[in-house]
């Protein structure tokens, strides 16, 4: 690792202020404020091992908003990967090629491995069940569209317990003021204990609810997460939750007037169709906002 | 004669080497695997097990003969027994005692509890734990070992 290598490895190791730099810069490419030459003959090496739409092209588009180019891995079958090559060794290898790296790894840390061996940044794409920065960033950017990020109540519901986004997210907002977090999870899917307590000590309030009829009415901002039926100890289970498990425009009657429904997508059944027509659907907008927060981290750590 | 007899216990006197005493019961062993003195190198090594301690309680023992421990490996022992003392002899008598402290950063000690962590794959990386409110996080995966787990069984 070179002194100058700027890294973007978690959200969780990075300071208040980096965030709202990036958060800012975010908001100026959003807004039209760029050249589109910012990253002119820069390469991007996007080496993603696991699948992914959105994540890649979102870095991809972002690229080549600001002028760069792309290099792609290509799949991972036609690879030396596949001939046994470490990560490290691909990771030294294509730190000369290109300028930064995008790595998307099923392994948690495969980043930060990364990050180590490699001569130019790297900015962690989603490590296993482990970080995923940009995902986090953009949500913090699209809450932050909307309203201040201070003094209000976050509600997050689905899988908390095996859910990365939602961790990722949680311990963002546990470095903004008075941010409430209030958890609607089935049983058995609740934070784990030692998220719990990390967010405790980080100072951070945690409301736990049975239902979300009881948490909507406080809440500034819903975020809802997709169910994994694997998750559930049986298909019962599973089916008993799903079917009550549906935030609907009749559902949202309960709740403030600009609250915000958040999802990482894909949605499956969780979020009735009928709520996307409504103000306080920012899920798409979300997904778009992916690509000027990335292009945000790409110039950090490329300019 | 050293003191141990009037703890009751058999552990011969020695010329030069190590001592360590009030190690937590059943962790003795665990020090020697720590330590990476197992059967097959040429250390001399005794391991008293669950004796009766003078500070009251049981506790283990380890005596290493001709073989002065550094600094970073006293760290090492904190981990699984943090009340332990550590007294280097020379000449029969005690020359050195050194405080175990719990590192702040562990280096290829722990295997993290986490399979899936990049760590635990044949990448040519050592495990690196940092201390934690709550015991010690790995740097890679944020997998956290806490001390009511068993930390020796992840040595
Ligand atoms: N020559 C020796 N050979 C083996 N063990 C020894 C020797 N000298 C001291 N010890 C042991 O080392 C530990 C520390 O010794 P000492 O400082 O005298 O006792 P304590 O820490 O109990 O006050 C004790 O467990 C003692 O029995
Ligand atoms: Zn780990």
């Amino acid at each position: 690792m070179t002194h100058e290598q700027k890294n973007i490895l978690s959200v969780r190791d990075m300071e208040r202020e980096e965030i709202d730099k990036l958060l800012c810069s975010a908001a100026a490419f959003d807004r039209g404020n760029f050249t589109g030459h910012e990253l002119d003959g820069k390469l991007l090496a996007v080496l993603f091992f696991e699948p992914s739409t959105r994540t890649r092209m979102s870095f991809s588009s972002a690229m080549m908003r600001l002028g760069g180019k792309i290099l792609n891995l290509g799949s991972v079958e036609a690879t030396s990967i596949t001939k046994g090559e470490t990560l490290s060794d691909t990771i030294r290898v294509i730190s000369g090629y290109a300028d930064a790296i995008v790595l998307r790894h099923p392994k948690e840390g495969a980043a930060r491995l990364a990050s180590e061996v490699a001569t130019v940044p790297v900015i962690n794409g989603g490590d296993g069940a482990g970080q995923h920065p940009s995902q986090t960033l953009l949500d913090l950017y699209t809450i932050r569209e909307s309203m201040r990020i201070e003094n209000i109540d976050v509600g997050m519901q689905g899988d908390l317990r095996y859910g990365r986004t939602v961790h990722s997210l949680a311990f963002a907002l546990s470095k903004y003021n008075n941010v409430r977090l209030h958890a609607i999870a089935p049983e058995g899917l609740d934070f784990p204990s030692h998220i719990k307590e990390d967010l405790h000590d980080a100072g951070v309030e945690l409301i736990i609810h049975d239902n979300i009829e009881d948490a909507l009415p406080e809440l500034d901002v819903l975020y809802v997460t997709r169910l994994q039926r694997e998750r559930f100890p049986d298909p019962v289970a599973f089916a008993n939750y799903a079917s009550t498990y549906r935030i609907t425009p009749a559902l949202l009657e309960c709740a403030k007037p600009n609250m915000i429904v958040l999802h990482p997508l894909p949605r499956v059944d969780e979020i009735d169709p009928a709520v996307d027509a409504l103000p306080c659907a920012k899920y798409f907008e979300q997904a778009h906002n992916g690509v000027p927060v990335r292009m945000a981290m790409l110039n950090e750590v490329m300019n | 004669m050293v003191r141990t007899i009037s703890d009751g216990i058999v552990i011969s006197p020695i010329k030069n080497g190590t001592v360590i005493d009030h190690i937590t019961p059943g962790e003795g062993l665990t020090v020697i695997r720590i330590l990476g003195i197992e059967d097959g190198t040429n250390v001399t090594f005794t391991v008293a097990s669950n004796v009766v301690s003078s500070r009251g309680g049981r506790k283990d023992m380890v005596k290493i003969e001709n073989r002065e421990l550094l600094k970073d490996e006293v760290d090492k022992i904190a981990l699984v027994a943090p009340y332990a003392s550590i007294s280097i002899i020379r000449d029969f008598k005690v020359s050195v005692k050194k405080p175990v402290g719990v590192p702040k950063e562990i280096v290829g000690v722990i295997k993290c509890p986490n399979p899936n962590c990049i760590t635990n794959t044949k990448e040519p990386v050592k495990s690196k734990f940092v201390a934690h409110p709550r015991g010690f996080r790995c740097q890679y995966c944020d997998s956290i070992i806490s001390r009511e787990m068993d930390i020796g069984d992840y040595i």
